[in-house]
């Protein structure tokens, strides 16, 4: 099925975005600016991206440490992220969660999440409000391949098939999970243990905007259609190190480089769209240079932003006490 | 003798109890590093703050297994390999993390020799990063002693300083109980003289590392450090301390606590972790059923407030107890009217 201009054009913006995003924080958090973990969600755009394309704003999302890219992708507004992560009273979290914790429920985005295969159990819980308030909402984990070792996500794929639930498991697999590759910490294969929970399976190169697109698709509309959960198995290349500061000499020296040269979601998003006549590549230079403006500006923004007061210390731990 | 860091230290502690008893095993996320890689560099990390470094290479893969990330099945594995012969080192990263393990802690390692009738030994360390102080977050930040404090069978170790580290963590390992041995995040590259060879700190001992006659500070983990900072301060004008390091706060040295407090009269407790059900409310308690009498002033504590460690710097700095504070909460009780004592 042929994907929308409109879909392509904002799939194409919410790539640029991300992509610069990250490489601004990477460049940023070497000045020594930017407090606490930051994880790098470069290489793996297209992911977050052709997932979200898929969703509306009502379904719901569980992300991860590497949250970044799940966020812009399902919406959550760039300048409130920014200032987040620069711990400003300004962040869509007041400053009070930072990179690890972005979250913004009112547009279905349940939370980048510190605790690995923290994500897995919470989506069973928002498919069950999609299922039982009959909105015809779906919910999506993303979570590594480090994550999918954890008893948490094997639960959960166990529960969403008893429950029948109308979730998505999208393993976002870059092959490590810290610095102890895949090879080494998963046994068995993601699609055998997919079938293990009689949950059907599809996979698909995940620097090709248009291949998760369309696995996502039919991923979603499955579980859409009150046919049960979905497994969907992400193949990535994360570009920088785990957190930024990681020397990465579990790598080798051209991993990264051959990744760049021969995975990068933008590059092949352009070939395709431009081969087949998509869009006008003229439109995507727009863009590119629209999203340079957006991102140096909440850069700025968010520099200068207020930091939190002492009365915010005390605030939101309780609804009431 | 020679100047070595907390991370040192720790080490060092790993490495000669490794070379000592072959039953000592290494296990937890990337305590090498590097298995699976595309490189081969094993040991490439040595763990997330390098800890473990060179652990593999001198033990090799039988004794320093890097796990994947399924706390619940390695930290259980520890306790079981530990109740069947070997002495495991589990390694959790950051304590936060006993969210995912706490059953096999809880209700399996701590329970064994109680339940089983005597029968059990689980000689069992498991280390974790604790504390505040990094902008780490809600997530990763926690100081969760008082949790493990709480359950029988546990004991609970929460060093102050390089030497302490490297002295308890040989007495946690040649220890026959489980032992929770926590290491605060910030004090890795602090620095002082530590002997090269092994030694061991007995449990329930506490430190005293410093004596005053007017205002007693119990302060457990890198709080001891502050409180030492306050109680500088404090002497220049005129207030002398005591400050008493408990060093573990299961077993816990209730007779120096009382002691203490019988000689100076006045208690602070400086304690890191949230403060319902924490540290400074135990010893308060302890210290009001078994020394009121001796008491001329309210205990004060200086804790953080009831809330997760927020992220951004300036909440997270009102968040910590520090120096500050701890100067402050001992000039008020200084200053409390003082009660007559019988
Ligand atoms: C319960 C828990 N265990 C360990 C960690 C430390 N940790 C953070 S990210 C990470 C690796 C996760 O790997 P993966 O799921 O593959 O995600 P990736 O980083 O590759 O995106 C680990 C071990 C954690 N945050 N939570
Ligand atoms: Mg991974």
């Amino acid at each position: 099925m042929q994907i929308s201009r409109e879909t392509l054009l904002r799939s194409y913006r919410a790539m640029r975005t991300i992509r610069a995003f990250e490489e601004r924080l990477h460049r940023e958090f070497a000045t020594g600016e930017i407090p606490g973990f930051v994880h790098l969600y470069c290489g793996e755009e297209a992911s977050a991206v052709g997932v979200c394309a898929n969703l509306t704003e009502q379904d719901t999302i569980a992300s991860t440490h590497r949250g970044h890219g799940h966020c812009i992708a399902k919406g959550v507004d760039v300048g409130g992220m920014m200032a987040e992560i620069y711990g400003r009273k300004t962040g869509v979290c007041r400053g009070k969660g930072g990179s690890m914790h972005i979250a913004d429920l009112s547009k279905g985005m349940l939370g980048a999440n510190g605790i690995v295969g923290g994500g897995p159990p919470l989506i069973c819980g928002a498919a069950l409000s999609h299922k039982v308030l009959k909105d015809n909402g779906v919910a999506v984990a993303f979570y590594g391949d480090g994550a999918s070792n954890e008893g948490t996500t094997l639960e959960s794929l166990n529960l969403a098939t008893v429950w029948h639930l109308p979730a998505v498991f999208v393993v976002e697999d870059n092959g490590y999970g810290e610095a102890t590759g895949a090879s080494y910490a998963c046994a068995g294969t993601q699609k055998d243990r997919a079938a293990g929970f009689g949950m059907p399976y599809m996979e698909c190169d995940g620097s090709d905007f248009f291949a998760v697109h369309d696995a996502a698709r039919d991923a979603i509309d499955h579980a859409r259609s009150g046919k049960g959960p979905v497994m969907l198995h992400v193949h990535l290349q994360r570009w920088y190190g785990h957190f930024e500061g990681d020397a990465m000499s579990y790598r080798a020296p051209n991993e990264v480089a051959d990744a760049k040269k021969d995975h990068d979601c933008l590059e092949s998003f352009r070939e395709r769209a431009g081969q087949e006549k998509l869009l006008d590549l003229s439109a995507l230079d727009e863009i590119d240079a629209a999203v340079a403006d957006e991102i140096e500006s909440a850069v700025q923004a968010a520099k200068q932003a207020p930091w939190p007061e002492e009365a915010d210390l005390m605030a939101d731990v309780y609804v009431k006490i | 003798m020679s100047k070595k860091s907390f991370r040192q230290a720790i080490n060092e502690a790993l490495r000669q109890e490794m070379r000592r008893d072959p039953t000592v095993v290494l296990m937890g996320e990337d305590v090498a590093g590097g298995q699976g890689g595309s490189s081969g560099v094993k040991d490439a990390w040595g763990g997330v703050l390098g800890v473990t470094k060179g652990l593999l290479t001198e033990f090799g893969e039988s004794r320093v297994l890097d796990t994947p990330i399924s706390e619940a099945s390695y930290i259980g594995a520890a306790a079981g390999a530990a109740a069947t012969g070997l002495r495991p080192v589990a390694e959790l990263m950051f304590v936060d993390f006993v969210g995912c393990c706490l059953d096999q802690i809880m209700n399996q390692a701590a329970k064994f020799r109680y339940m089983f009738g005597g029968k059990a030994r689980t000689p069992l360390v498991i280390r974790a990063m604790y504390g505040a102080g990094f902008n780490a977050a809600a997530q990763h930040s926690q100081a969760l002693y008082p949790l493990f404090t709480h359950i029988p069978g546990l004991k609970v170790v929460v060093p102050s300083s390089p030497y302490e580290a490297k002295g308890l963590l040989i007495e946690a390992i040649r220890d026959d109980d489980p032992v929770i041995f926590l290491e605060n995040k910030v004090m890795y590259d602090d620095i002082e003289e530590v002997p090269d060879e092994a030694y061991t700190i007995p449990f329930g001992e506490a430190n005293l590392t410093r004596e005053g006659d007017d205002v007693t500070i119990v302060a457990i983990g890198r709080m001891v450090g502050m409180a030492n900072e306050a109680a500088d301060r404090l002497a220049k004008q005129g207030i002398s301390c005591t400050v008493l390091d408990p060093r573990t706060t299961f077993p816990l040295d209730e007779q120096t606590i009382l002691e203490c407090v019988e000689d100076t009269g006045r208690l602070v407790i400086v304690d890191e972790s949230s403060p319902r059900c924490n540290m400074a409310c135990d010893i308060s308690a302890l210290v009001a059923e078994q020394a009121f009498g001796a008491l001329k002033a309210p205990i004060r504590r200086v804790v953080p407030p009831h809330t997760p460690v927020p992220f951004s710097t300036p909440l997270e700095n009102l968040y910590m107890p520090n120096a500050d504070k701890i100067e402050a909460a001992v000039k008020a009780v200084m200053m409390q009217k003082t009660r007559e004592v019988a």
